[in-house]
């Protein structure tokens, strides 16, 4: 099962497991990480899932759906590299991506 | 109230006291944590009930948390059993099997319950309020067998049932006694093109008219009689007429409470006595740029469980949020932030006819509230402009020209 680390707003890294299918959402929220609220339960509605991906994982998940790209763009300290977890599909390929949990999310 | 708390004993398990419950255990919080359930379920989103619930796929993301989190978060799910008695000086709380549970802070998450339709043959069989899963499981049937619905309440979640229900090709009317729908919560051009939107599908919408009686035969419903004498064939009936704060053990306890109903709290999530704190849609609370009132949305009780859980660990309560909340109605997500209260102007962005459109509402250019449908960004930036207080020019706004970045980062 791939893992995923999650680098929490307060500094730590904590790696768990993320079975391939769900989100980065779902395994952070399973395991009771801090700084991912994911209000909508994944529905690309709240964006309180918002975290940056490393280049190098940016092209492991599919590129964001307009809904997404309109909510991403106005958050706090928003850039190229920002995504809602919600939508951040695990796959096989993406064993050992590092996202970055920001402070800001709600 | 402090860090060495040793036990918290949540009453309710519904989206406030399970948010609360996980974001205790996320602020390093290592005491007991007991959580007392009504219902025979471990909390669940709620949204899907009226949104989804004649959807099977929605079932798959239906619990708030996976069944193994309360364990692994050592936190005791209590389910089918509700607090009767608080006693905020011995600190102890009672439930209806008999225990005793002693605390150190309780959290008030008793949530609301449905308002009930007042009306001869309200009983009636097939008269249904939204409000639980069991409520929505109960509705999915109903739907499926092809009823004639008639919704009573023309607000958010009788319009998102009616929505669902069109949508699956039952015949629906919805009944509101206002003059429009939505009238207080929504603003009126808001309000007009939802009616449109319902209207063009086939949803008989009918405003200014009351329910005088539920008719039936054989205990079941079957027809809506209405103050103009006009009679609304229905053999399933949706109650959609609001919610009144289940606020009873907290109003025996003694601590203030609003005259309409709701345990009044603080922007800590205190209430008027030491070691109690309420979160969620039983509370009446302070928000920004307006008097206390009580908020029924996911965004509010989040928020709420946040400050609860600062208050719990002696930390600051985190800064006050902009509210907000969404609906969906047919293809139509709606978001909505800020409140309405009169007298505003609105500048609309947008065009309601392409399904795309942001209604922004301002006291002399001072944004008070944002209405969007299908306007992820316009949504955003409006939620940014109430959040600073920044004046908008209205003709800026309605025009597609301008980019929203101008706009939300003047």
């Amino acid at each position: 099962m791939p893992q995923i680390t999650y680098v929490l707003p307060d500094g730590r890294e904590e790696t768990v497991d993320v079975p391939v299918g769900q989100s980065v959402m779902d395994g952070s929220v399973r395991n009771n990480l801090p700084g991912i609220v994911a209000e909508c339960g994944g529905g690309c509605s709240c964006a309180t899932c918002h975290v940056f991906v490393d280049d190098a994982a940016v092209g492991l998940f599919d590129e964001p759906m307009t809904e997404e790209a309109d909510l991403v763009e106005f958050l706090e300290g928003a850039c190229d590299r920002s995504r809602l977890s919600c939508q951040l599909i695990v796959s096989e390929a993406c064993a050992g991506v590092r996202v970055v949990v920001p402070a800001t999310n709600g | 109230m402090n860090h060495t708390a040793q036990r918290v004993v949540v009453v309710g398990a519904g989206t406030a006291g399970g948010t609360f419950a996980g974001l205790l255990r996320q602020a390093g919080y290592d005491g007991d944590v007991v959580m007392l359930g009504a219902e025979p379920d471990p909390p669940y989103h709620r949204p899907p009930l009226s949104k989804k619930f004649a959807d099977p796929a929605a079932d798959a993301s239906r619990w708030l948390r996976e069944a193994a989190f309360y364990d692994e978060q050592r936190i005791t799910l209590a389910l089918t059993e509700s607090a009767v008695d608080l006693d905020p000086v011995a600190r102890v709380v009672r439930t209806d099997r008999g225990r005793e549970l002693r605390y150190d802070v309780v959290v008030l998450a008793t949530g609301a319950r449905p308002r009930p339709l007042i009306a001869p043959g309200a009983h009636l069989d097939a008269v249904l309020t939204v409000r639980t899963l069991s409520d929505a499981n109960r509705l999915r049937d109903e739907v499926a067998a092809g009823r004639t619905m008639a919704v009573v309440g023309g607000g958010f979640v009788g319009l998102e049932v009616a929505a669902v229900a069109r949508s699956r090709g039952l015949p629906v009317t919805v009944v509101e006694r206002e003059e429009r729908l939505l009238a207080r919560v929504a603003s009126p051009p808001l309000a007009r093109v939802l009616a449109e939107h319902h209207g063009r599908r086939g949803t008989v919408v009918r405003t200014g008219v009351e329910v005088v009686a539920v008719e039936g035969a054989r205990g079941r419903a079957q027809r809506l009689l209405l103050s103009d004498n006009t009679h609304v064939a229905a053999d399933v009936v949706v109650v959609g007429v609001g919610a009144q704060p289940c606020d009873e053990l907290g109003r025996r306890a003694g601590l203030v409470c609003a005259a309409g109903g709701g345990v009044v709290v603080d922007d800590a999530a205190r209430t008027s006595m030491d070691g109690v704190l309420a979160i969620g849609d039983v509370t009446v609370r302070p928000r920004l740029g307006g008097d206390p009132m009580r908020m029924e949305s996911i965004p509010s009780a989040t928020e709420q469980a946040k400050q609860a859980v600062a208050t719990i660990c002696g930390a600051p309560p985190p800064a006050p949020e902009v509210p907000w909340f969404w609906s969906d109605q047919f293809d139509l997500k709606l978001k909505i932030a800020g409140i309405l209260a009169p007298p505003y102007d609105t500048a609309l962005r947008g065009d309601p006819r392409a399904g795309s459109f942001a209604l922004l509402h301002h006291r002399d250019g001072t944004p008070v509230a944002i209405e969007t449908a299908n306007a992820n960004a316009d949504f955003m930036a409006g939620r940014r402009l109430l959040a600073s207080g920044h004046l908008v020019d209205a003709e800026r706004w309605a025009d597609p020209a301008v980019p929203l970045r101008e706009l939300a980062f003047a």
